[in-house]
């Protein structure tokens, strides 16, 4: 006689041991999945915080400096301190370096006037004792717009002698006192300004004379460090434009048909793979390697300037050279060999099917990688200053044979300047007008894909 | 005429040659009404304006290869006997004289009647060069315009020719990439055994001392070049930064892989990869104005002396910027592990945390390490966080509160773009250039074939 087995159902009335484990460490296990859930959620929540973290920051220092203060002046362009010849004009029977000569003769007497005088005189009209602190005077406007009255003059001689109303940058220094940047509690001797200036300042803004206006220098000047508060970002966007213009030029072609070779063309052999691979390291050589090739080959051994931004652009050509391959040829990957086949067998040769067929397929691919590889160089800081980059420039570049800087290099300069009070929000605004340049750009590349983007 | 001035010629020459070679084809198409042209009327265009212009602009590259040497051997052998006996160093240097003074630039000192009628010669001679060659690049378009538009008959394969030299252009691009690695080693090679000239590479490599003094020429002290220290900086930067970006960016990945909901996820991808993005000057500027002040006054509320610029400020920096290639790199990754082992692991009755922890990850971990070490080669490499935010300071220490310094500042201070690479102090910045691409090459290669193998794995 054979025992029959267990009422299965007992089974479940009184689970086994094993069950019982299970069953009682149940709810731990599920507060455990909702850690790691939390976990989870709480670093893509810190993650996003940090991006927030760091624009509000950047933003919240950088916005108050497009405004800047500036006095509103009635200038008087005296002849009795404007004490010049009429401009020259070129008469018929003068050789061209003559009149050049007489030129540069009435430029030098021009540059001889005292065109602060101009500026002092009428600040005197509206502050009282001003002529017992002539030094505090002279200095209360920046001194770049002494340049701007002569600049304006040049233009025009007609101007002296009559009256114009002008809005004048002040002084750098009184744009951080009148903006609460410095302690108004400080003892005099750690002010920068004296307590001349400062009564000054403050009665003006009171009285609106002086008033927050955009700053139109930030965009429209070059670097400055005799006038602080009407240096600008003209000379590195120039520059930067540059660099952009070459690594447009010389990155992307170059780059679209190296991918062309090497995804249609190129055997596939030991010599193409050493390729592939090489591509891929490069694409990650820290920056700064690219920096010293550029020092030593460039500037070294082809003698190229300094500072230039041709070499700029060649260096950061040969750094984004990968990013635009990698790119095209995972484009070109991914347009189906059906495209290929039927262009040959319409009896079209390869480069036929290619240039013409492959080719107008992937050009928002192209174009997109193009972009982010374009982007990538304009951020790019660390290269551009081993090739001279960070040297002080106080124009805006001609060509790309002259030096210049760049956005990225002129934030450095002006974050390592000692008059930190005015050049903090003064170089936050600067990396404003860069990322709002990098995000336009990945904008854009994101709007390409989005319109253009197929799937096969 | 001016270099710049001969290619505008050359590229109107082609311009005109393509116009050339087609009507030419059009032509010789109508006269042999009865054959077929092999190429379309383009492709002989293509063809006429390639013979006209690629053959005078292989002579213009290879005339400015040379000339210049044979323009200065020429001058020099017309020197007064006891200036060209001088030794070839001396020789150098008075060739550079007389092509300043023929050039119109100053020279140091008076110029000396000989160096004059050197520097005559010497104009002279360009002149003629540049006369030799524009005549010379005239004959060879020229030449090579009306042969190319001859030989046009219906049984030309222009169409081949064409292809083949844009080939050609192809292949010619892709050798960039290559020549750009072989132009990073051999320069850095070169520099860099110049440098263990000066110092002993045993000093370098294993010194402890960083202390390079000032470049100043002719003075007998070489100063310190230890390596270490500065390596010890990388290290704890690098360190800092991974402790950071690791968790992070893995739970991150982790989230929006396996848990989040997909719009959740279309957004807060591309919002985090912003972090990528960003100039590395921008986070340089936000780690010295707001991460290095706000660790000070957290470490003094909790009795720590924290310096505002030290190794930590830029590690936790740092870590901020390499959290997305982190996240989105172990994304791609975990993305990959195949469905049916989730639901093996599943089906058994793990829950979902437990799954990703003992299934989804062991099988991705091949990949995550390699995206790690991926990120930690640019922790490495990266420079402008570290210049603004490290200190500077290239003292031994284990203190991550202190100020350091690592190789990338040391090499953007010692390399501070002045011409003048002979001396240890600049040289330096090679040697420490090479290192440093030495190591993250290495990372490289091994992290690649992590991820290919494992990509292989599940494919």
């Amino acid at each position: 006689m054979t025992i029959i087995a267990e009422n299965p159902i007992k089974a479940v009335a009184t689970p086994s041991l094993v069950q019982q484990k299970v069953i009682a460490s149940l709810s731990k296990r599920h507060r455990k999945e909702k850690l790691f859930r939390r976990l989870g959620l709480s670093a893509v929540l810190i993650s996003l915080g940090l991006v927030a973290v760091l624009f509000i920051n950047i933003f919240s220092r950088g916005v108050p400096a497009f405004w800047q203060s500036a006095i509103t002046l009635d200038i008087y362009f005296d002849p009795a301190i404007i004490k010049i010849p009429a401009k020259p004009e070129q008469q018929a029977e003068e050789s061209d370096n003559d009149f050049r000569q007489r030129y540069l003769a009435w430029q030098t007497d021009v540059g001889f006037v005292n065109f602060n005088r101009l500026i002092t005189d009428s600040l005197q009209t509206i502050l009282p004792d001003a002529s017992k602190h002539r030094r505090d005077l002279a200095r209360f406007v920046t001194s770049g717009e002494r340049f701007a009255l002569r600049d304006m003059v040049v233009a025009d001689p007609s101007i002296i002698g009559q009256r114009r109303t002008l809005h004048l940058l002040t002084d750098a220094n009184i744009d951080v006192w009148l903006k609460g940047n410095i302690d108004r509690s400080l003892p005099d001797e750690q002010q920068q300004l004296s307590p001349i200036t400062r009564q000054w300042a403050d009665k003006l803004s009171a009285d609106g004379i002086i008033q927050n206006r955009f700053s139109f220098a930030l965009f429209m000047n070059p670097d400055s460090r005799s006038s602080l508060a009407s240096a600008g970002l003209a000379g590195a966007f120039m520059g930067s434009f540059y660099m952009m213009l070459v690594v447009i030029l010389l990155a992307v072609p170059m780059g679209v048909a190296a991918a062309i070779y090497l995804e249609e063309f190129a055997p596939r052999n030991k010599i193409t793979d050493l390729v592939e691979v090489n591509i891929n390291n490069l694409a990650a050589v820290p920056s700064i390697v690219f920096g010293l090739l550029g020092a030593s080959v460039l500037i070294g051994w082809f003698n190229l300037p300094m500072s230039a931004p041709i070499v700029g652009g060649l260096v950061l050509s040969l750094m984004t050279l990968p990013t635009v391959i990698i790119a095209t040829r995972s484009t070109l990957k991914a347009i189906p060999p059906s495209i290929r086949q039927a262009a040959l067998g319409l009896g079209a040769s390869k480069m036929q099917a290619i240039f013409h067929h492959v080719l107008p397929l992937a050009i928002p691919g192209i174009l997109t990688g193009a972009i982010l590889g374009v982007a990538q160089a304009l951020g790019e800081t660390a290269p551009l200053l081993l090739i001279g980059m960070k040297s002080f420039v106080a124009s805006v570049p001609a060509s790309p044979f002259d030096q210049a800087s760049a956005l990225p290099v002129q934030i450095y300069l002006w974050q390592g300047n000692e008059l930190r009070n005015f050049f903090e929000a003064r170089t936050s605004a600067a990396i404003i007008v860069l990322l709002m340049m990098m995000i336009s750009l990945n904008g854009m590349a994101i709007w390409l894909r989005k319109k253009y983007e197929k799937r096969w | 005429m001016s270099n710049f001035s001969l290619i505008v010629v050359l590229l109107v020459l082609l311009a005109l040659g393509y116009q050339l070679g087609m009507t030419r084809s059009r032509k010789v198409a109508t006269v042999n009404s009865d054959l077929r042209m092999h190429s379309r009327p383009h492709h002989y265009g293509m063809m006429v304006g390639l013979w006209a212009v690629l053959p005078a602009f292989l002579i213009l590259i290879l005339w400015l290869w040379l000339s210049p040497a044979v323009i200065n051997a020429m001058m020099v052998s017309h020197l007064p006997t006891e200036v060209s006996s001088l030794s070839t160093e001396q020789l150098r240097v008075v060739s550079q004289r007389i092509s300043n003074l023929a050039d119109n630039f100053g020279v140091v000192a008076d110029a000396e009647a000989w160096e004059l009628s050197a520097a005559d010669h010497l104009r002279q001679l360009k002149a003629n060069s540049a006369i030799m060659l524009t005549a010379l690049m005239a004959v060879i378009a020229a030449v090579g315009m009306l042969i190319s538009l001859l030989k046009i008959t219906p049984r030309l394969k222009a169409r081949h020719q064409v292809e083949r030299v844009v080939k050609g252009l192809l292949v010619l691009c892709s050798t960039v990439a290559i020549l750009t690695t072989i132009g990073i080693v051999l320069s850095m090679v070169g520099e860099t055994l110049k440098f263990f000239s000066y110092i002993p590479p045993t000093e370098f490599f294993f010194g402890t001392t960083w202390n390079p003094r000032f470049s100043t020429v002719g003075v007998g002290e070489q100063g310190d070049f230890g390596l270490v220290p500065l390596l010890a900086g990388t290290t704890m930067i690098a360190g800092i930064a991974m402790v950071v970006a690791i968790p992070l960016g893995l739970m991150v990945a982790v989230y929006l892989a396996e848990y989040a909901p997909v719009k959740l996820r279309n957004t807060a991808k591309p919002l985090i990869e912003v972090l990528a993005g960003i100039p590395t000057i921008v986070y340089g500027f936000f780690a010295l104005v707001t991460v290095g002040p706000f660790l000070r006054d957290l470490g003094a509320s909790i009795g720590l002396d924290i310096n505002a610029t030290s190794a930590l400020t830029a590690g936790v920096v740092m870590g901020i910027m390499i959290i997305p290639f982190i996240s989105s790199l172990s994304d791609d990754i975990i993305t990959q592990v195949p469905k049916s082992m989730r639901d093996g692991s599943l089906g058994l009755g793990a829950t979902k945390s437990e799954t990703i922890l003992k299934v989804v990850l062991p099988a991705a971990l091949p990949g995550i390490v390699g995206a790690v070490l991926l990120a930690a080669s640019r922790a490495i490499g990266e420079t402008m966080i570290v210049v603004l935010a490290a200190g500077n300071s290239p003292a031994l220490t284990a203190n991550p509160f202190e100020a350091v310094s690592t190789v990338t500042v040391t090499i953007v201070n010692q390399l501070t773009g002045d011409n003048d690479f002979s001396s240890p102090q600049s040289l330096v910045a090679f040697a420490l250039g090479l290192t440093l691409f030495v190591i993250t090459l290495l990372l490289n290669v091994v992290a690649l074939v992590i991820v290919r193998k494992y990509r292989e794995q599940y494919e």
